[in-house]
């Protein structure tokens, strides 16, 4: 174990550490609302818009992420003209842009499948309830559907949190330098893959450890019925003792 | 778009493509396979008496699932050969150069980051077996390997098959990332068309195309054998 370089990879790695949140935090961010979207159109009784949010849940959860990172960003390049005809060239040969709009079509299609989950788990009752109180459309989905589908869909939405930051690690693949992308730099110059693998690994660890503290910290926080009661102080100080 | 460079023969990529794609078919499956060796070694550990063994396992599915599939390859791939080097000088004073061979590295890698899930779905599916089940079988007198063959490994199969269906999946799209590292597979055979004909675009789609068709295909055969480990379940 080399001391020396891992106080010396330490903070190169820690300062790159915040590409790869932004990368999570901007995929994930816009991602959710694509995914609300699709997820409402995977439910509606219109048959072309279920079959195309069937299309597009199944085509991205059914190809590596890698593939669809490479097609936009170097895939792009073969339409160059065009895309700059149109002016969309300047967005796309951006590794930044390529990278945050092929996670971000990602995260849509597994969040999608996780709401559409959560929203299946509203009971009938509910929606009866609302319906009879005079709630409709997006009133009704406003207060009823989506805060309880919402809560329904946390645990999953956790897991989905911490695979996103994992799939960061693949804009190292093109060009972006990441905790990945640094690691990888600093193990090629030194050849010392196990103390960067320790510390990267570590920040990785840290990361989604976070994420999963805040997650259980919001569960609680949307149900506060399911919270276990505080016993009663004179209880606690039972004389019987 | 020019499909002709998919063609067969020396000018067109589709035999290319098609050597490929056994490519990454092999190494999944073997990187599937050791998953489930890893995964039912984790399980038993997890599910053990011994706290030691307990924490070893809760050790590696909590690091395994934390960390970037990616950063896993880059410590094996620059390690591996390393690691072995030294062991091999250790022990019988051997001085030279290990290569690992791509297509070893490759299994592994995917096979140790497929493992922690299927650990986590392996424990699930042994604690999903009702205790009276084993009960029984103690009671008329099977012994530990025989209940172990007769009773839970069955069981425990049917209760795991879906998720390990997710577990192929991911094994199977996991294979893309072995490119990096130089393993002529779907992925790698794109980047060498693209990069020789100017064409990326054509070459990433043709790959995009083929993981879909292999995700499909092997989404139906999980289907099947789901339905053949429950087909003596009574269903409502």
């Amino acid at each position: 174990m080399d001391f020396e370089l891992i106080a010396e990879a330490f903070p190169k790695l820690i300062t790159v550490a915040d590409e790869t949140v932004t990368l999570a935090a901007v995929s994930v961010t816009i991602g959710f609302f694509v995914a609300i979207v699709i997820a409402v159109m995977r439910l509606s009784k219109f048959r072309v818009l279920s079959a195309l949010a069937y299309g597009y849940v199944y085509i991205f959860r059914s190809t590596p992420l890698l593939v669809q990172i490479f097609l936009i960003y170097y895939g792009s390049g073969q339409f160059r003209s065009l895309l700059e005809q149109i002016g969309l060239w300047f967005l796309l040969r951006e590794a930044w842009f390529c990278a945050i709009l092929a996670l971000m079509l990602n995260t849509a299609a597994y969040t999608s499948e996780i709401i559409r989950g959560g929203i299946q788990s509203v009971s009938w009752g509910q929606i009866e309830a609302a319906r009879a109180v005079g709630m409709s459309g997006l009133l009704l989905f406003r207060r009823i559907v989506f805060p309880v589908a919402i809560r329904q869909a946390l645990p999953a939405y956790g897991n989905e949190l911490m695979l996103m930051v994992k799939a960061t690690s693949l804009a190292s693949t093109i060009t972006i330098i990441e905790l990945t992308g640094m690691a990888k730099k600093i193990i090629a110059a030194t050849y010392r893959p196990v103390e960067v693998f320790l510390i990267a690994g570590a920040i990785y660890l840290l990361i989604n450890f976070l994420i999963s503290r805040i997650m259980v910290m919001t569960e609680r926080w949307l149900n506060p019925h399911l919270r276990q009661r505080k016993p009663e102080k004179n209880l606690m100080n039972a004389k019987a003792r | 778009m020019d499909f002709s460079l998919l063609g067969w023969g020396n000018a067109g990529w589709g035999d290319e493509f098609v050597r490929g794609m056994l490519m990454t078919l092999a190494v999944a499956t073997c990187a599937f396979m050791l998953s489930l060796v890893f995964g039912t070694i984790f399980a038993a550990a997890k599910l053990s008496r011994f706290r030691s063994l307990q924490i070893i396992g809760d050790i590696y599915t909590t690091v395994l699932r934390g960390i970037p599939e990616l950063l896993v390859i880059y410590l094996i791939f620059f390690g591996g050969g390393m690691f072995l080097r030294y062991i091999a000088n250790a022990l019988f004073g051997f001085e030279g150069y290990i290569d690992l061979p791509v297509f070893v590295v490759g299994v592994f890698c995917i096979g140790v980051s497929a493992g922690a899930y299927s650990t986590e779905i392996i424990r699930g599916a042994v604690l999903a077996i009702p205790k009276g089940e084993i009960e029984a079988a103690r009671a008329v007198g099977m012994g530990t390997a025989l209940r172990f063959r007769r009773i839970l490994v069955p069981q425990a199969a049917r209760f795991a098959l879906p998720a390990l269906g997710n577990v192929w999946q991911f094994a199977l799209k996991d294979t893309a990332l072995i490119s990096i590292v130089g393993l002529v597979e779907i992925m790698r055979t794109s980047a060498l068309g693209a990069a020789s004909t100017k064409e990326p675009f054509t070459f990433y789609i043709t790959a995009f195309f083929l993981f879909l068709f292999l995700a499909s295909i092997s989404n139906r055969g999980f289907q099947r054998a789901e339905r053949w480990a429950n087909r003596g379940v009574r269903s409502e």
